[in-house]
């Protein structure tokens, strides 16, 4: 009886361990994609359609990429163009594609000490913010905002140390009530503001800059690299995200009745 | 915090289906793993404290370093193994509840075996040397010395349970929060709070706590029941 018992249990965890893989769908994405609540409106007319279940594994840009690096997910969509330009050069990817576009804001306290509001120029008013010591709270993690943060100071010819300048390391969320606790300024993706903006007393002091433009780019991971990867979902979500639908459903995606992102793929 | 508290017994009361698959797999991923974890550490802890051998103080400083690792530190570790990338990639459990339980499993066995190690070493050597003499199998000894002090062991193996039931390193990185499949109490705290959703990540957490008090209660009552 013991023995039938135990062999019962091995059974058991050994159909446990092994889990099924197919119609399963491995997607990385940043974390700012996955707050700003897109992916729960777009991709639920696709697992219908095709009867996938999509995983959708929400971390930094630079780990969404590393999982692709190493194919643990079958297709990645990130806003970092020239980490994604390198992820394709490099053997990782194939097929990118444009799929929507948002940008970046400098966000910072009402009072503005920096007095950098209303001016259409980013990388003046990094500089700005820089000369007066103004607080300013990074990402610091190396994900799509703190790339294009980290660009903004190199134009600006600016290297941001000092008391003022603090290098959260964290997400978009945690930066942004970080800089609301601080009554500082930050660079924000205009998506998880939107989200937070009735939760922060931070008012949007600098936007327009054709510098800040956000594009976001969805990538397959390469079948050739990585025999496992379901090549065949990872291309039946892309067509879906740039098909006409999906792209408008990008579209007619609104929080507090603004537009968060701006669909790129279908061209009239 | 009573906003919180309110937020808590309303998410409960009105059954939001997300909030109950949540609190139901980390429940379910945090029974399983002590369940292994414990089936393991019990033969080991008996082990350690009944025989002596060769390297056993050093197997004893070794399993109390390992008690020390950071969940995320155990969770990079086995990342490195079961990623793709990885050795044990093949296997393809990244991203699985099978992920988590490897992870937990690994995180609560040194602790219920050095707990059980110390509950059995204080109790009384005759009883298993007594056995022995009255003609016992190993088995045999291994079943009454744990009954014997089964009382210090469930507090082990509910330790234990604390310990994987309350943590987000292990579950964020190798299950990756994957919503109504790896998402647990811990993640979707760790997910809420980031979000600045301070309230609901507060209810959530009150939520973990009346579980892990429920299941605490259930046992004890069981064990004193055995009596």
């Amino acid at each position: 009886m013991k023995k039938a018992l135990l062999i019962l249990l091995v059974l058991g965890l050994a159909a446990a361990v092994l889990p099924a893989q197919e119609g399963r769908l491995r997607l990385s994405t940043t974390t700012s994609t996955e707050n700003s609540g897109l992916l729960a409106v777009l991709l639920p007319p696709f697992e219908a359609r095709t009867g996938l279940k999509v995983d959708v594994i929400a971390v930094g840009t630079g780990q969404a990429l590393k999982l692709g690096e190493a194919g643990d997910v079958d297709v990645t969509l990130v806003h970092a163009r020239a980490l994604e330009d390198r992820f394709v050069a490099e053997g990782y990817g194939v097929n990118r594609r444009d799929v929507m576009h948002n940008d970046f804001i400098v966000i910072g306290p009402a009072s503005d000490p920096a007095g950098v509001r209303g001016m259409m120029d980013a990388v003046a008013a990094l500089r700005q913010i820089a000369n007066r010591q103004a607080a300013f709270v990074s990402r610091g993690d190396n994900s799509g905002t703190h790339v294009m943060e980290r660009d903004l100071w190199k134009a600006a010819g600016v290297t941001p140390s000092g008391r003022w300048y603090r290098e959260a390391g964290q997400g978009m969320g945690p930066v942004i009530t970080m800089a609301n606790d601080l009554q500082g300024y930050t660079l924000a993706d205009r998506g998880t503001y939107l989200a937070m903006k009735s939760k922060v007393a931070l008012p949007i002091l600098v936007e327009g800059d054709p510098r800040l433009f956000n594009p976001y780019g969805v990538i397959a991971v390469n079948p050739a690299r990585f025999p496992h990867v379901n090549y065949l979902g990872a291309m039946q979500l892309i067509a879906w995200m740039t098909s006409v639908e999906g792209q408008g459903i990008i579209g007619g995606f609104k929080v507090g009745g603004e537009m968060l992102f701006f669909p790129d793929a279908v061209t009239d | 915090m009573l906003g919180a508290l309110a937020e808590a017994i309303r998410l409960l009361f009105t059954g939001d289906r997300e909030v109950y698959f949540i609190a139901w797999t980390s429940l379910h991923l945090s029974l399983v793993s002590v369940a292994v974890a414990s089936a393991l550490s019990l033969p080991l802890g008996f082990l350690i404290a009944l025989k002596s051998f060769r390297g056993k103080k050093q197997l004893i400083a070794f399993l109390n370093a390992l008690m020390a690792l950071p969940t995320v530190v155990v969770g990079l570790l086995v990342y490195s193994f079961i990623s793709r990338a990885g050795p044990l990639g093949f296997l393809g459990i990244l991203f699985t509840p099978s992920a988590i339980h490897l992870g937990q499993v690994i995180l609560c066995l040194p602790l219920i075996t050095s707990l059980v190690y110390s509950a059995l070493s204080r109790l009384d050597r005759r009883l298993p040397e007594t056995l022995v003499t009255l003609g016992a199998r190993r088995t045999e000894v291994f079943r009454m010395t744990i009954l014997e002090g089964r009382i210090a062991i469930l507090s082990a193996v509910l330790s234990g349970f604390g310990r994987v039931v309350g943590e987000v390193g292990v579950a964020m990185m190798l299950g990756g929060n994957i919503r109504w499949y790896t998402r647990t109490l811990t993640t979707a705290i760790a997910l809420e709070t980031s979000k600045g959703e301070f309230e609901l990540g507060l209810a959530l957490g009150i939520i973990l706590m009346a579980i892990a008090f429920a299941v605490n209660f259930t046992l004890h009552g069981v064990i004193r029941h055995e009596r």
